[in-house]
């Protein structure tokens, strides 16, 4: 297509960089530099520049909650992975009508605000809680349980609120999968175990790796998950450097924690191109899952 | 267990069912729960003590909760809208036209995609701050247009990539200016994919907590915020209430907007 100038075509080029340029990129860029300011409480970030706010990253008291939190967001995402994907399996496998239905279904949740849905989930499980009341009833435990302010709580939540972001992208890689190559493998012999293994598995795992980054980022920042259903204590990232801003004030280091967390990003974005390559290679599927 | 018809899976559709079932009880029993507490006498929602409006009287009485609650539904109205044309015009731009800064700018989309919801909240107060931009209304708007704008262009893309490039290019040589050919041939075309980035947009800036309650300040309340204050210590009756109408009132709009839409056409 010839360049010419057109009006539409110029407008629409400059508002999506106008945009991008000052709502995203721009504030990325402030992030980082805030990061190496110095705290100042009036005017929450000053000269001169230093590192002192990495620094502190190190501090043990911080480096104990990036762990917990890692750990949390880890065992969150692998029960939504253990969840999802055989949900992802059997919805694939649906009729296109019966698989939209199913798929809004899992949306409709989504309409209540999720502290919401985190503040029910609380209620649930409470000592006088509906959870407390089935197991007693049943009878597998004598006095109610002590549910709510434990990691399994805040784990319930997070995989709660993050699921169907596990779901999504699983789906589309289900979408894609070649039929044919399961029945020629069946053809040639392989039981099901390993045309699950050999061939199900790896060409959907753009879907599986897409769904962990999606699901494993987040979940370290749902400071109200934490809050609600963890107690007062700073368990996760989010809650950490949600009070370096809002409550302490100290925004280069809040700045800092998040450039750790952008940083942890890009690592995992990295892993994730490399294993998509690695996949191409071995003749698997386009890159398409997050296209 | 009912063997499946299915050649290549063996797994049984009872089985089947049986896992779906659990997942959609998994995801609904929260919600069942705050339903059928609004309308329960008792305060604490433990044991079922009557049938009662009391709780609707309740929110009906409690205006700030009232308000933050038409604050919310007013910025996921807005800023679904403005995130659907912008990102249409955004997807537009990547798919149809070469520009300096092109690939920038989808990385940058990307960036938004991927970012956790802590680290763009935070990368919003930033710059509101260093713009001068008031927390409130506007800042709230904006950071929920961006947040919802990576999905819109992803779903619009994805449909632009399956047109017929024929079609865009005999308009063009029928002397369709670049406006023309958007408004009479791909607008038509990408309907089903507007609509769906909408209730994505919708659906999303409903649901978040995160991101607002960095970027809202006292004077623009939202559901969240309010709603965050309210059950930190104790239990809130009426918030089972605003949870049942917010299903409902989405509900509503999710079934009757494609059902006008159809009529139009």
């Amino acid at each position: 297509m010839k360049p010419r100038f057109e009006l539409f075509r110029s407008t629409i080029i400059l508002i999506t960089l106008f945009w991008l340029g000052l709502f995203v990129l721009a504030p990325h860029v402030m992030v980082l530099i805030t990061s190496v300011l110095s705290p100042d409480p009036n005017n929450l970030a000053v000269w001169p520049l230093n590192l002192n706010s990495y620094v502190n990253l190190w501090d043990s008291l911080y480096l104990n909650v990036f762990l917990d939190s890692l750990y949390l967001s880890l065992l969150a995402t692998g029960i939504c992975l253990l969840l999802g994907y055989p949900f992802a399996f059997i919805l694939s496998r649906f009729s296109p009508l019966l698989r939209s239905i199913l798929l809004f279904m899992m949306v409709v949740p989504f309409w209540t605000n999720s502290l919401i849905r985190t503040y029910a989930i609380k209620l649930l499980m409470g000592k006088k809680g509906l959870f407390n009341d089935v197991l007693l009833g049943v009878g597998i435990i004598d006095e109610p349980l002590q549910i709510l302010y434990t990691e399994f709580a805040v784990i319930f939540g997070l995989v709660y609120i993050l699921f169907p972001f596990m779901v999504l992208p699983l789906i589309s890689s289900f979408d894609k999968l070649d039929r044919s190559l399961l029945e020629a493998a069946r053809d040639l012999g392989a039981n099901g175990w390993h045309r699950f293994w050999r061939i199900i598995v790896p060409l959907t795992s753009p879907g599986i790796i897409a769904g962990c980054l999606i699901v494993f980022l987040p979940a370290m920042g749902m400071f109200y998950v934490a809050d609600l259903l963890g107690g007062a204590k700073n368990i996760l990232l989010g809650n950490l450097i949600k009070n370096q801003f809002l409550v302490v004030r100290d925004w280069p280091f809040g700045s800092a924690l998040s450039v750790s967390l952008i940083v942890l990003m890009a690592l995992l974005l990295w892993f994730y191109f490399k294993a998509n390559q690695y996949i191409q290679r071995k003749g698997g599927l386009d890159d398409d899952t997050l296209k | 267990m009912i063997p499946s018809n299915k050649p290549v899976l063996s797994l049984g559709s009872g089985l089947r069912w049986l896992f779906i079932a659990g997942v959609m009880a998994f995801l609904y029993l929260p919600i069942v729960v705050l339903v059928v507490n609004s309308f329960n006498e008792s305060k604490y929602g433990h044991k079922w003590q009557g049938f009662s409006f009391k709780w609707y009287e309740k929110l009906w009485h409690n205006d700030a909760l009232l308000e933050a609650f038409f604050n919310s539904l007013t910025v996921a109205t807005l800023s679904a809208t403005c995130a659907t044309i912008l990102g249409t015009l955004m997807a537009l731009a990547v798919y149809r036209y070469r520009f300096r800064f092109r690939q920038s700018a989808s990385a940058l989309i990307f960036v938004v995609l991927m970012s956790p919801d802590i680290v763009l909240a935070i990368t919003f107060l930033i710059v509101f701050m260093a713009l001068g931009i008031q927390l409130g209304f506007w800042s709230l708007l904006i950071a929920h247009i961006t947040f919802c704008l990576p999905f819109v262009v992803i779903t619009v893309y994805s449909q632009l990539k399956g047109f017929d490039g024929n079609l865009l290019e005999a308009a063009q040589d029928l002397g369709a200016k670049e406006s023309q050919v958007f408004r009479l041939v791909i607008l038509p075309l990408l309907r089903p994919a507007i609509a769906a980035s909408w209730l994505l947009s919708f659906t999303l800036s409903l649901d978040d907590v995160i991101i607002s309650s960095f970027v809202t300040g006292p004077g623009f309340e939202i559901l969240p915020i309010r709603v965050f204050s309210m059950v930190k210590v104790g239990v809130s009756p009426e918030v089972n209430v605003l949870a049942t109408l917010l299903m409902l009132i989405s509900l509503v709009v999710v079934i009757i907007v494609p059902l006008l839409l159809r009529r139009k056409t």
